[in-house]
């Protein structure tokens, strides 16, 4: 997939993915990560609840729990430094996820082109017979996206069209 | 809860029914009514924050506003009894969705028995220069 330029710096992602202000404040937690497919956990957490009457966490939650995923393993699948940007996110809901249980995420980017890369993820409880959310997620590659770099991102080494 | 919220809509007071979902005050996610109807809104907050570079709001809190605010449409401006169970949701990231406030507004497309089809769009400077767009599906019953 990284035809051209460096190989992605999987220990870098998982810090920067971890770091985000956003995944920070819902507690995300990388569990493992490799070229083209990762796992994260989220714990559960009562501020976030969506429905008071019965403590299920609100949709947005999952929503970010996997865009954030997704992204993380598109970086992981593209040449170091390209940036990204969501293009598009559908979630379809399983299943309310469980009061006081921590949720878990599997996400695989299963194809790179040029611009565009292609993510399909679950949200779920312990065991992927227990799923909450699936998703299925495109990202552009290239342009002014995230990078998770402090310098100024340049154009991608790896090729990718403007957006 | 359900009696809650037949009261507060009765009363149209959504910006109290939005009061009594932890998730809206912990992100900021708040509602008011304008001469064409509900507007939901999410106000800034770096923990909203998703990409520190621009910064910008985490694409997953631009998804949360959009579910949101078709929920609230649904319960403030159509005729249901319980409150609506997301099917799903498809969101559209059409620009940088940028470190300030950002307003939705929901319209329902169809509402049939069972399901309804809501689109909503979220923009912040320029409603004609929508950040992000989505549609949703809601079982009624």
């Amino acid at each position: 997939m990284t035809d051209s330029g460096r190989p992605p710096d999987i220990a870098r992602i998982i810090r920067v993915f971890e770091a985000i202000p956003h995944a920070r404040e819902l507690g995300m937690h990388v569990i493992e990560l490799r070229h083209g497919h990762g796992f994260m956990r989220l714990p559960y957490d009562a501020r976030f609840i969506g429905n008071p009457k019965t403590g299920v966490l609100h949709g947005g939650v999952v929503t970010s729990f996997l865009d954030t995923l997704g992204g993380m393993v598109v970086m992981a699948s593209v040449a170091d430094g390209t940036p990204l940007a969501t293009l598009d996110l559908r979630i379809d809901y399983l299943h309310p996820a469980r009061p006081g249980s921590d949720i878990f995420g599997s996400a695989e980017c299963y194809k790179v082109t040029d611009s565009v890369a292609f993510v399909r993820g679950l949200a779920y409880h312990e065991t992927f017979r227990d799923p909450i959310a699936n998703c299925t997620a495109t990202f552009m590659l290239g342009a002014t996206g995230f990078t998770g770099k402090t310098d100024t991102p340049g154009p991608p080494s790896g090729g990718g069209q403007p957006c | 809860m359900l009696e809650t919220i037949t009261t507060l809509k009765k009363k149209g007071d959504i910006a109290a029914l939005n009061s009594l979902v932890p998730y809206a005050g912990a992100v900021g996610l708040e509602a008011f009514v304008d001469d064409t109807g509900l507007v939901t809104v999410l106000r800034h907050r770096d923990s909203n924050v998703g990409n520190t570079q621009i910064p910008a709001v985490h694409g997953g809190v631009v998804g949360a506003l959009l579910e949101h605010a078709a929920i609230l449409h649904l319960l403030a401006e159509t005729e249901v009894a319980v409150v609506p169970r997301i099917v799903n949701l498809s969101v559209d990231y059409l620009r940088p969705c940028l470190a300030t406030d950002t307003f939705a507004r929901g319209r329902v497309i169809k509402q049939g028995r069972r399901v309804a089809n809501v689109r909503v769009e979220a923009w912040q400077e320029n409603p004609e220069r929508p950040v992000a767009a989505a549609h949703a599906h809601f079982l009624l019953a």
